[in-house]
């Protein structure tokens, strides 16, 4: 059985998964409930200003059928009063010593605002303080979340604030809605701080009506951005979990990531590891199915990690960071094409109109006798389940002319059918960068390009 | 005793997809490209098509392309063998259950007809006139797609109520009435004008017709029941008129408490259906061949034999045994099944001494349909006793097409092979007719 214990930035937790700071931390009552499904941890939901919340405040995006592949919302901080809240943290955590319980927090700007809450915090027991520098929507317009986020200057002012004060470990949550997560990252690391955390949600319209024409969610005829969330998310949030895992000032510094956006099963859970977060916190999920996918997360990544070997978390942090790299370092001369399995194959033909349509066109429809031919050209007199099946052809890829781009493999509906397999393309490799540093001129003219496509023969057609 | 409610008992066995259902449904097409339950529906239905316009909430469009290729749609969404037909050839039958395409079509159709949604316009007028005799699928569709090409079409119908077997000849347990009749009103909002109760030979004269009309559409269908030629006959009732009482007039129905239904077609397997639910205690189901050779689908034997339905392989009747002028008993003889005959099944022969009665108070028999007579009437080149018609479904009679169960020498009789036989006789008629906007009705 895997190790799953974490320590993160002193921070510690019997397995990496917290609850991320949302409406499922919201109160006392459902942290404990939470504890008691096996939740290693949790960022209480975002304590500080006063504020006033709306209804309707969650829209989702559904589609194919499947319900909130992503959510968005206009949900501020707790609208509890701050000394509730500050109760129920400190029972929490008296209850639960063994699990992290912080605290998120975002106040007005000011040194005096931010030293009064980080001390309020810090003596209700708190294992550690997550600065909210990423909520898009409504604190954002008072000047707060991603307000300051944006703004690696305000990020590393009010991070110095925080940490003149603070004993206990001080996370800074990043937002996406920037360019670039690294000049922030720089400015809380520059200010002491002692992990970060990302993604926060992403500014997002989900849908206007279609009947009403009124914003989705419509909150009294009117709507607007809201944070974005949610399984659709994640593949942005591990872009910028590894833009930081790879970037040298983060790794020198050796603060520890919690990693979160779209994290609903083990498997992500192990993408986020694997690209550099240490803990990582799940929100949509929960809001999704309950507490209670804890017992998966867990259950699932230990598996994993026995099957590889993997003995600790911290075995896997970061093991696929090595790998991320830019465009101008691949291999120019890595050559796969797509090969289909007859055997697997139930044809669809949706990798034949993909690639038709869309891509380079090498696939073909071939028929029992191993003719081409083309779609929508059987009699139409002939009729019938066994005329329909028999007479139907195979698609085959032309390898030869096969520019490998993965499109069919992606459009596949059944596992396994549509491999890419590596070939070998008879060239010496060369990323992109070696070539035009010794041939500049292939990068900036068309023909110098020709020459040395026919000199390696690379057939482009 | 209980008490039996043929609108219960009999009601639609099938109930109606809800929008969740046929959302989920729909959205488990994996939309194939030049897909194989399209290929295998006889009207080439664009099923993928329609069944996404479902998924992406466009129902009434899902209707249209639907009814583009098959303008029968709500009745072919619910008779049609799709085991057989598009939902045998879907590919996700073989690993999963193959996509409910007979119930998403319902779905689609149904949503039109209910809200009064014509998807059809009837085309600018060409000033030719057709005549069609028989308003049964074929003669509608036939009907209907030269209507929507812009000719003057009149249906002349024998019966009192237009569609001919989804009126009269399906069960309500797959059909209502109600469905067969939405279409016939469709067709006539189309501008087709429907006669009733006109019998060509009878109060409408060939003469009449060639006159009247630039060309004519014969889609009569088959006869009655044909004779057993057994002693006793007369107390045998006529299968397809069973199925008519039990649509028409169920609660005037007469049902034996020990029914024999003779044959193991589907009509067959129908009329059975229809004295099991409405109150027989038994119903024996009488075959001279066995379950490998009967013509009902696979899928109607299995739900027979759920009915409760008894069979009786292998046994051909000989007589009617009767009592004071009832039905008293089927004498039968045992069968052996021997060389292949013509249609390539076994031929069953009577094993000598082997005859015995079976009790029973009703007798229903469902062996098929007499050959139909207007071939003769008018003179025209047949094919087994059916209408023979070109590729273009003309006749023997330049400027007389025909198509439906009544040229069906080859193949099953079914509604969508009618349909398609109607849509395409009026794509030839039209060519005939308006040789200039010809190419434009040939897809």
């Amino acid at each position: 059985m895997a190790d799953l214990s974490i320590n993160f930035a002193g921070i510690k937790s019997p397995n990496p998964f917290w609850l991320a700071s949302a409406p499922p931390t919201n109160s006392g009552a459902q942290v404990h409930r939470a504890f008691e499904y096996g939740w290693g941890g949790a960022v209480w939901k975002t304590i500080g200003a006063p504020v006033l919340n709306v209804s309707n405040r969650y829209g989702a995006w559904h589609y194919g059928g499947q319900k909130m592949l992503a959510i968005n919302n206009v949900e501020l901080i707790s609208d509890r009063p701050l000394e509730i809240n500050l109760r129920e943290i400190r029972d929490v955590k008296r209850n639960w010593p063994n699990r992290a319980v912080i605290v998120s927090a975002m106040v007005e700007s000011t040194p005096e605002a931010w030293r009064d809450i980080i001390l309020k915090i810090e003596d209700t027991g708190a294992d550690g303080i997550e600065l909210n520098y990423g909520c898009p929507h409504g604190m954002s317009e008072r000047g707060m979340g991603s307000a300051v986020g944006q703004v690696p200057k305000y990020c590393e002012q009010i991070t110095r604030w925080v940490m003149d004060v603070a004993k206990i470990p001080v996370i800074v949550k990043l937002t996406p809605n920037v360019s670039s997560v690294v000049p922030p990252a720089h400015a809380a690391i520059a200010a002491g701080a002692n992990a970060l955390s990302l993604i926060n949600t992403i500014n997002s319209i989900v849908a206007v009506d279609l009947d009403t024409l009124e914003i989705t969610p419509n909150i009294g005829g009117k709507g607007g951005h809201g944070g974005y969330a949610g399984p659709a998310v994640k593949p942005i949030a591990l872009n910028m979990l590894s833009s930081l895992g790879v970037d040298e000032v983060v790794r020198k510094s050796g603060v520890p990531i919690s990693g979160m956006g779209g994290i609903s099963t083990w498997k992500d859970a192990a993408e986020f590891l694997l690209l550099g977060a240490t803990s990582l916190q799940v929100c949509t999920a929960v809001m999704h199915y309950g507490f209670r996918i804890i017992e998966d997360l867990c259950d699932g990544l230990s598996s994993w990690m026995d099957s590889k070997g993997f003995k600790t978390i911290g075995d896997v942090v970061g093991k696929s960071l090595h790998r991320i790299s830019d465009f101008k370092d691949f291999d120019l001369s890595f050559r796969a094409v797509a090969r289909i399995d007859p055997e697997k194959c139930i044809r669809c033909n949706l990798c034949y109109v993909a690639c038709n349509d869309t891509a380079h066109q090498c696939i073909d429809l071939v028929d029992a006798a191993g003719n081409r031919v083309e779609p929508y050209r059987y009699d139409l007199r002939s009729n019938g389940k066994h005329q329909a099946v028999s007479t139907r052809p195979q698609p085959v890829v032309r390898e030869e002319d096969c520019v490998g781009c993965r499109l069919c493999h992606n459009v596949c509906p059944v596992d396994g059918c549509i491999e890419m397999v590596e070939l070998p393309s008879g060239r010496p490799s060369i990323t992109w960068d070696q070539l035009t540093k010794a041939r500049p001129e292939v990068g900036t003219d068309w023909e110098a390009m020709k020459w040395y496509r026919e000199e390696v023969g690379i057939d482009i057609h | 005793m209980q008490i039996i409610k043929p609108e219960e008992v009999l009601s639609e066995y099938y109930p109606p997809m809800s929008n969740h259902e046929a959302l989920v449904e729909a959205n488990r097409c994996l939309y194939c490209y030049d897909a194989p339950c399209t290929h295998a529906c006889p009207t080439h239905i664009d099923i993928p098509k329609f069944i996404k316009k479902i998924a992406s909430e466009n129902v009434v469009g899902s209707a249209r392309t639907i009814l583009e290729s098959n303008l029968m749609g709500a009745t072919c969404a619910r008779v049609c063998p799709v085991q057989e037909l598009c939902e045998g050839a879907c590919v996700l039958g073989s690993e999963h259950k193959p996509i409910a395409i007979g119930r998403l079509q319902r779905y689609a159709t149904d949503y039109v007809y209910e809200r009064g949604i014509d998807v059809f316009k009837p085309g600018p007028p060409t000033g030719k006139k057709v005549a069609v005799i028989g308003a049964g699928p074929a003669g509608l569709t036939c009907a209907g797609e030269l209507a929507k090409l812009g000719h003057s079409v009149t249906v002349f119908e024998k019966r009192e109520l237009a569609n001919g077997l989804s009126t009269y000849g399906i069960i309500v347990l797959r059909e209502p009435l109600e469905v067969a009749q939405a279409e016939v009103e469709m067709i006539q909002r189309l501008g087709v004008t429907v006669e009733t109760q006109v019998e060509l030979g009878k109060n409408l004269s060939w003469e009449e017709v060639k006159a009247g009309f630039d060309a004519v559409f014969l889609s009569v269908g088959l006869g009655a029941v044909p004779a057993l030629g057994i002693p006793g006959e007369e107390h045998i009732l006529d299968g397809l008129e069973y199925i008519e009482a039990s649509k028409l007039d169920p609660h005037g129905m007469k049902i034996g408490n020990n029914v024999i239904v003779i044959g193991a077609g589907n009509t067959a397997v129908d009329a059975a259906t229809v004295a099991k639910r409405l109150g027989a205690e038994r119903v024996t189901m009488v075959y001279r061949r066995t379950d490998r050779e009967m013509t009902a689908y696979p899928h109607e034997y299995s739900f027979i034999k759920n009915e409760g339905v008894e069979f009786r392989f292998l046994t051909q009747p000989v007589e009617v045994v009767s009592e004071g002028g009832k039905v008293a008993g089927l004498r039968c003889v045992r069968m052996a099944l021997g060389a292949r005959d013509a249609s390539g099944r076994p031929s069953p022969e009577p094993v000598a001494g082997s005859e015995f009665v079976l009790p029973c108070d009703q007798i229903v028999k469902a062996i098929g349909q007499e050959k139909p007579l207007v071939a003769k009437l008018l003179g025209l080149e047949t094919e087994k006793g059916f209408i023979k018609v070109n590729d273009d479904f003309e006749t023997s009679l330049p400027g007389v097409y025909a198509g439906g169960d009544c040229i069906r020498a080859k193949g099953s009789a079914s509604t969508v092979m009618a349909v398609q036989d109607g849509k395409m006789a009026a794509f030839a008629i039209h060519r005939k007719l308006a040789p200039s906007v010809g190419a434009a009705a040939d897809d």
